[in-house]
């Protein structure tokens, strides 16, 4: 069965997706995810679980795919085939606002902060508290402390500063602060340690796995092999847009990860799982 | 050290010990100061920061009075400054109309020209032969200058184009529009008594103490409330000391305006009191700093301004919001067409929209607005039209030209550029 922890396997997925319990689904399920533009093939066939509770991390070379996997999760792109299963049951991800009624929430590459808001009117950008028509200043200050100290990052005195003022962890804090803000339950980062220092990135991978400690799901894409190491409890690897390997972090090591990454196949891989899809 | 450099955002640890640390970062001194000696570090940190406030447009306000004053010793008299703040009311009501779109980091153009449009069409339905009450006639001006900001708005949204190419189109449609309604006459009366009282009349000096009292009180008490909730729910709150020295401030500037008015500055007739027409500014200055920043519309223009993908992708429809800021400009600039035509009790070919509405760019400019979007108030817009109006009066007085006056004006709005450009460069903040 595939549970969190065991490798995924298509065939066997699909005889038995109809006898499993709803409460055993994972969170998140991608089957035979494809996708072109045009002449290119962004994904093909693309199968993939993503378990509530751990970190997944998601590498491939540049091009591979990564970003329009989880585009197409995020509900930003519409997959040419495939589905999509959200806690068991198939769903239809037409608009962002469809992922985000889900719990899916997305922190995005190039920060999408407004420089000359506060980290509160960032965290609420979109979703703002009202009374009586007007702007609720004190609830969404109040939330907002809560839960950026629920992630102990927070500081009750600069909460108010424009997110101009931040570094870039800072700035990534508040992004993912902004996701969890939500009660979401699958949060997705693309490369979100990509611009940040040493001490920057141990901050944000720090508080990727707290999200886990907290029982959500969350899919991270990273080039820092370090990086993934160290946070992911799953990964999955994309080579032109094939997901060639997936698994726990534990059946891999970074020269087999790499040998995905750039041929597609690995000789090293550790056996002590079932093969692939790939591999089969 | 100007901010933090730590990696982590810093825990409430650090700044129970570092308080004074916090008063070096750019946030709003009320924000972090909980005495009145700390609010002062924390507004001066925040002066070093770059974050230079109203700071450079007052002491602007100061260096001309105390320039005009020794020119002229008739710049400082109750009655001069009351007829500085009157001729000023049309800049700084087309300039609160340009701030919803300079938010946006677009520019509207065909304020000067829509406003002329409110005008003309207030005065041709104010008319004897078409006799609309002038209630009636105010709100079918406003209404058809809002029709005006909504088919701009669409236009520039659903078809992706500049502000500046459609508004411009614009400036030289409504002139034309507008020249087409007045006529060969070249000038149009308005007898209508309440239209022509609007930029003329004043409170009686017993109804200035009781209005300005009001208004006074009203601020006092809001201001109030909301710095004891916020005390009360735990959130950092000003000081209460400083909320008693905002309340000073609003009762002294309060009681010192109607002195001023009060004092009589007729020539033949003793005239005194409040005029109408500073009560409509502070009317519409008040209505437009609630919207933009106490509603989720103005919190996303400011939005829009900042990053308009954020924005998108945080679920706002830009189309919509930007569509809405170019109405409300045109609105705007709809009271302050009747308020042009009331002062002058017509409206004539004359009226150049043009340049009203560079000026309204620049009052807003010099107030603090910046032209790039998200950054600007509409207090900014009635303190730069201030300027305006005081270096026209100013100048007027010396009997400097037309031409001097424009020189002049654009020294001040390039010193205003400059001053805020150069309070920014090397501060932490990354616009
Ligand atoms: N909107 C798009 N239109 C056309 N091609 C695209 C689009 N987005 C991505 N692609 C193509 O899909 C492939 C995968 O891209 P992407 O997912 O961005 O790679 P990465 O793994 O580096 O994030 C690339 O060949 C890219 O050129
Ligand atoms: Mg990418």
């Amino acid at each position: 069965m595939t549970t969190a922890g065991s490798t995924t396997d298509r065939a066997d997925d699909r005889s038995r997706v109809e006898e499993r319990p709803a409460s055993a689904a994972p969170l998140l399920e991608l089957r035979g995810i494809t996708k072109r533009f045009g002449a290119v093939q962004a994904l093909t066939d693309v199968d993939l679980v993503v378990p509530a509770g751990q970190v997944t991390a998601l590498v491939g070379d540049n091009g591979a795919g990564k970003s329009v996997l989880i585009k197409c999760i995020a509900g930003i792109h519409h997959p040419d085939g495939g589905q999509i299963y959200w806690e068991g049951r198939p769903v239809h991800l037409r608009t962002p606002r469809d992922a985000a009624a889900l719990g899916i929430e997305t922190v995005y590459q190039d920060l999408a902060l407004c420089d000359n808001l506060d980290i509160v009117q960032n965290m609420f950008l979109g979703r703002e508290k009202t009374r009586y028509t007007l702007l609720d200043e004190e609830n969404m200050e109040l939330s907002a402390r809560e839960t950026l100290s629920s992630l102990s990052v927070t500081t009750v005195r600069s909460i108010r500063q424009p997110v101009a003022s931040l570094s870039g962890g800072q700035r990534q804090a508040v992004a993912i602060a902004r996701a969890v803000l939500w009660n979401s339950k699958l949060v997705i980062m693309d490369e979100p340690t990509a611009a940040l220092g040493v001490a920057q990135t141990r901050m944000v991978l720090d508080l990727v796995r707290r999200l886990a400690q907290r029982g959500l799901g969350v899919i991270i894409i990273s080039h820092n092999m370090n990086d993934v190491f160290e946070v992911a409890d799953r990964i999955a690897i994309l080579h032109l847009g094939h997901l060639v390997a997936t698994g726990p972090i534990s059946e891999f090591d970074r020269e087999t990860v790499v040998d995905y990454m750039a041929f597609g196949r690995s000789e090293r891989r550790k056996r002590n799982s079932e093969p692939t899809v790939a591999e089969q | 050290m100007s901010q933090i450099d730590d990696d982590r955002l810093v825990t409430d640890a650090e700044v129970e010990e570092g308080a004074t640390d916090f008063s070096a970062l750019p946030v709003p001194a009320e924000l972090v100061a909980d005495s009145l000696p700390a609010y002062a570090r924390a507004w001066f940190a925040r002066l070093r920061a770059g974050e230079t406030g109203k700071l450079p447009v007052l002491v602007g306000l100061l260096i001309i009075a105390v320039i005009f004053q020794t020119l002229n010793s008739k710049f400082l008299t109750a009655g001069n400054l009351v007829n500085l703040l009157v001729q000023g009311a049309v800049y700084m009501l087309l300039a609160m109309a340009e701030v919803y779109v300079l938010l946006l980091g677009e520019i509207d153009l065909s304020a000067g020209f829509v406003a002329g449009i409110g005008g003309v069409v207030c005065a041709e339905l104010v008319k004897t032969d078409t006799g609309w009450p002038w209630w009636a006639a105010v709100a079918a001006a406003l209404g058809v200058c809002a029709v005006i900001g909504l088919f701009q708005g669409t236009i520039i949204t659903r078809f992706g184009l500049p502000s500046f190419v459609v508004t411009l189109a614009g400036l030289l449609g409504f002139q034309g529009v507008m020249l087409r309604i007045i006529g060969t006459g070249g000038t149009l009366p308005i007898q209508d008594k309440v239209i022509n009282d609007l930029a003329n009349a004043n409170l009686t000096a017993t109804a200035s103490w009781i209005v300005m009292a009001g208004i006074v009180a009203a601020f006092c008490a809001v201001t109030w409330l909301r710095d004891a909730r916020r005390r009360k729910s735990g959130l950092v709150a000003p000081p209460a000391s400083f909320t008693f020295v905002k309340i000073a401030a609003a009762i002294g500037a309060g009681v010192i305006v109607v002195l001023i008015c009060n004092r009589d500055r007729g020539v033949l007739a003793p005239i005194r009191g409040v005029p109408w027409v500073i009560l409509i500014v502070l009317g519409v200055l008040t209505a437009w700093t609630l919207v933009l920043g106490r509603t989720k519309l103005g919190r996303y223009i400011y939005a829009i301004g900042g990053n308009a993908e954020a924005a998108r992708r945080a679920g706002v429809s830009l189309p919509g919001i930007r569509t809405i800021a170019f109405m409300l400009a045109s609105f705007t600039a709809g009271i302050a067409g009747i308020i042009y035509a009331s002062r002058l009790r017509s409206v004539s070919t004359n009226l150049d929209g043009g340049t009203l509405v560079l000026y309204a760019v620049a009052a807003a400019v010099i107030g603090g607005t910046s032209l790039f979007g998200g950054r600007g108030k509409p207090i900014d817009a009635v303190l730069g039209g201030i300027v305006i109006a005081a270096i026209d009066n100013g100048m007027g007085l010396q009997g400097f030209s037309a031409a001097s006056k424009f020189i002049v004006t654009a020294i001040v709005l390039i010193a205003a550029v400059t001053i805020d450009s150069l309070a920014r460069r090397g501060t932490t903040t990354r616009r």
